[in-house]
């Protein structure tokens, strides 16, 4: 019983954890049409900008977060203007290119200015310990990141199907031309829900880092992961990203568990099976490279 | 991107033992890189078949690599240890391994085929890891000898017959695909690659004919992982690998898809590039390759290759005032 | 008599919505048919079943006399059955002959010839340049699709369906948007086909409807509103409510 307990607990932080990060890919990949594989440059820069501010400029942690996810956004705002925005007609093949050579640039980057070790966030008191749920103790780091995926989650809702904004995007997406011709700037939109993917990619950053760990490597280490979540999840499908982001890390929570000699098969077995028999993803999603 | 021209094909591949005959020349102490250079050369064209010329996009092609080696390396250290047999077993591993989860893999597009193959070859690389006694896990397989080709010339370590041998494997293939391309079979690629809706309009059984490519896409890679097993006497899980997977791919694009020439000028100038900077810290490597990947987007669409050969297509077309 | 092309009964439902209603009717061999119908109508949606790129909801296709409601659309292309494509398909980025070829090569079911040059096939090369003769293609064969004007790739979107060897052929809106040169090749082309190969003409264009057509039937919101010859459609007040303009009124 403690061990359900157990892998409960840690695959919903796991998995809200890659939902925070991958829905920005997912965006990215389903409704502006980019490839990007270079996206978990953004989680990673989320983890080192909030280590500089905690260690450098002696932030707490929040207003280190915070600052993080500002310095995040505004790096997803610069690539997209400066480099993804020219291959946006290109061929996905040259996408993949581009994106690559970004993702070594960005390792590289990080590697020389922070070096090659792992950063730790240093947690508040307030969030170090455990907290008692009445029927078990639950590390609070675990519960922050469940809170605030869960905010996301939330936010995203309210946003995506209630403002004007949401529905502009949607507008955008399902056809540009027209929603040019009525005045809507896709540039704008574009850039923006690029940017505010690579915010959150930061955010998903900060919140993992104890799992995920922060070096240089991590974009390619955990990219196959991504694209996982996305691809199970339908491209452009938010809520399918959670679902996935769920289920993944459900499959591979309880196989490190229960099922440690067979590694990861079980994981890439489960992807494969849901692919072949729905391949635009297990709760559907647009058609896409 | 693809032509079939109605001329004769010029012996162009001669042009592969000629710049490998002069590279012994001008760098007798690189043999070494010259035939990892070729044996991955191999690899990549194998996967322009797949890419370029049938528009299937994968990141998994590692997994024919890895099961043409280890195939190649267990045949040496099991069997008989006569070269080009190990060549055809690993070429028929990765042909068989690539028509088998070709029936699954095949019948995804765009992102979930992309992941289906990074899957298959997860699986694949989980397997070898596990299985200790055949493939000797993280630490590979070796101690098995290649004998000497045709019983005359022994590999050395001095590296020269690895050299002549791998140049000789590479020239074969390309003059084979160069043939295979132009042939119904190469169009047929071609035209499923631009619209498999009116392919299948026209009379054509298109997953049948991609499950073909993605074999003979396969092949090509089990026989590189096989020559480098036997040229290397070593064979890795590394060879499994997403990396080498994702390396072959930027390899491709860099050099150029659809023309089987970009698949030797983006290797040679990848692992060239690779090896000069490996000398430096990984991170200035990196540094080095992504700065060139981004700048050949920016600049040469469509891969290096690719852009050269527009360009003189068309100033062909405009003299002949078409 | 075995018609060369008989539909029973075809419907098609998405959900609640009908987008084909009871679709009976035959193509005689040697047939020269017309379909008309308003936007909307679902004259691509009926080619689109025929040819098997849409399974019905219920109903028979017969194609003389053999019922294919259940077969894959490219072994009907292969016993013949072919279709050219309302909004252009062709293969951009090979020349107009290796277009063309591209077609032979799948009509003489030699995708899997492998190692032979694709055009070293002495009769395939004669039906490659038949075709282009017949379509007026010839002077820029050796030309890139994406290179040519849209007329120029309209043509080559009806080679590609002509060099498949049809029996039954399913034009959709052949000449859509073509200027007056290359929409008269291609009805030229059209007139001079085989007097065995039943034609069905899907268009809006009533001149060249009226020219082709020994057979007319109206399609309106998925059901067919009636059949006849052009001087009985013509004069059908129903029709001409619904369809004919001002313009093509006929005394």
């Amino acid at each position: 019983m403690q061990i359900l307990a157990s892998i409960a607990i840690d695959s919903v932080t796991y998995g809200m954890t890659l939902f925070v990060i991958a829905v920005g890919l997912s965006v990215t990949l389903g409704l502006i049409r980019v490839v990007n594989l270079a996206h978990g440059l953004f989680a990673v820069l989320g983890g080192y900008f909030a280590w500089y501010a905690m260690t450098v400029w002696k932030f707490g942690y929040v207003p280190a977060a915070v600052a993080a996810i500002v310095l995040t956004t505004t790096a997803g705002l610069l690539l997209e203007r400066l480099l993804f925005s020219r291959v946006y007609r290109r061929s996905a093949l040259d996408q993949v290119l581009l994106s690559i050579g970004i993702m070594f640039v960005g390792i590289a980057a990080c590697g020389a200015v922070f070096g090659d070790g792992i950063k730790t966030l240093p947690l508040p008191p307030l969030l170090s310990g455990p907290v008692e749920l009445g029927f078990r103790a639950v590390p609070a780091q675990r519960l922050l990141v469940i809170t605030c995926g869960g905010a996301v989650v939330l936010a995203m809702w309210l946003a995506y199907s209630r403002t004007k904004v949401g529905i502009r995007l949607r507008a955008v997406v399902d056809h540009t031309d027209a929603a040019e011709s009525i005045g809507i700037d896709s540039r704008l939109f574009y850039a923006v829900a690029f940017a505010l993917g690579a915010g959150l990619a930061g955010l998903g950053g900060i919140l993992g880092a104890e799992i995920m760990q922060i070096e240089p490597f991590y974009p390619t280490k955990y990219l196959v992961t991504f694209l996982a979540v996305v691809a199970i999840g339908g491209l452009g499908n938010i809520w399918g990203s959670l679902g996935a982001a769920m289920l993944l890390s459900g499959v591979e929570t309880s196989s490190k568990y229960l099922l440690p000699s067979l590694g990861s098969i079980l994981s890439y077995a489960a992807m494969l099976a849901v692919l072949s028999f729905r391949p635009h993803g297990l709760f559907g999603g647009e058609e896409g490279e | 991107m693809t032509q079939v021209h109605s001329k004769r094909l010029a012996p162009l591949e001669l042009a592969v033992p000629l710049a490998a005959a002069a590279l012994w020349v001008i760098a007798p102490g690189q043999l070494g890189l010259l035939t990892q250079i070729a044996t991955t050369a191999v690899v990549v064209l194998g996967l322009d078949v797949v890419v370029g010329y049938a528009g299937i996009v994968t990141l998994g092609h590692a997994a024919f690599v890895g099961v043409g080696g280890y195939a190649a390396g267990l045949l040496a250290l099991h069997v008989f240890a006569e070269p080009i047999s190990g060549l055809l077993f690993g070429a028929v591993a990765g042909a068989a391994l690539a028509f088998l989860t070709g029936f699954v893999v095949l019948r995804g597009r765009g992102l979930s085929l992309i992941m289906m193959t990074v899957a298959v070859a997860q699986i694949v690389l989980e397997i070898a890891n596990k299985s200790r006694k055949w493939t000797g896990g993280d630490d590979g397989l070796s101690g098995f000898e290649v004998s000497p080709l045709f019983g005359i010339f022994p590999f050395d370590f001095t590296g020269k017959v690895a050299y002549v041998y791998s140049v000789a494997v590479l020239t074969i293939c390309l003059f084979a695909l160069r043939r295979i391309m132009r042939s119904p079979f190469g169009l047929t690629c071609v035209g499923i690659r631009e619209d498999r809706v009116r392919m299948s309009a026209m009379g054509c059984d298109v997953s049948g004919h991609l499950r073909l490519a993605y074999a003979l896409g396969g092949a090509l890679a089990g026989l590189g992982g096989a020559l480098s097993a036997q040229t290397v006497q070593v064979v890795g899980l590394h060879s499994l690998s997403f990396t080498t997977s994702a390396e072959a791919l930027v390899m491709l694009i860099l050099g150029g898809t659809g023309r089987l020439w970009g698949a030797l000028v983006g290797t040679a100038l990848f692992m060239t590039l690779h090896h000069v900077a490996a000398e430096l810290d990984p991170f200035r490597w990196m540094f080095a390759i992504g700065g060139l990947l981004i700048a050949v987007v920016l600049v040469a669409p469509s891969g290096i290759v690719n852009g050269v050969l527009g360009k003189v297509e068309l100033w062909r077309e405009r003299r002949a005032g078409l | 008599m075995t018609h060369a092309l008989r539909l029973d009964g075809i419907q098609k439902n998405f959900g609640a919505l009908q987008v084909a209603s009871d679709i009976s009717l035959s193509l005689p061999v040697g047939a020269r048919t017309a379909l008309i119908g308003p936007n909307g109508a679902g004259k691509t949606t009926f080619v689109n079943i025929v040819t098997g790129a849409l399974a019905p909801s219920s109903g028979t296709i017969r194609y003389f006399g053999q019922d294919i409601t259940a077969a894959s659309q490219a072994e009907r292309a292969r016993a013949g059955l072919l279709r050219t494509f309302q909004i252009t398909r062709v293969f951009k980025t090979l020349t107009v002959a290796d277009n063309v070829r591209l077609a032979v090569v799948q009509q003489r079911g030699q995708q899997r010839s492998a190692w032979r040059s694709a055009d070293r096939d002495e009769i395939g090369e004669a039906k490659v340049a038949s075709t282009l003769a017949l379509l007026q293609l010839q002077h820029i064969a050796d030309r890139r699709v994406d290179r040519l004007a849209y007329g120029e790739r309209r043509l080559v979107e009806i080679a590609l369906a002509l060099a498949g060897e049809p029996k039954v052929l399913l034009l959709d809106e052949p000449a859509a948007g073509v200027p007056k040169g290359e929409s008269e090749t291609i009805m030229r082309a059209v007139e001079s086909l085989p007097s065995d190969l039943a034609i069905l003409l899907v268009e809006h264009d009533m001149d060249l409807v009226f020219r082709f057509a020994r057979e007319i039937v109206v399609l309106v919101a998925g059901a067919i509103l009636t059949t006849g010859s052009p001087d009985q459609i013509s004069r059908d007040p129903r029709v001409r409510d619904i369809y004919f303009g001002h313009r093509h009124a006929r005394r």
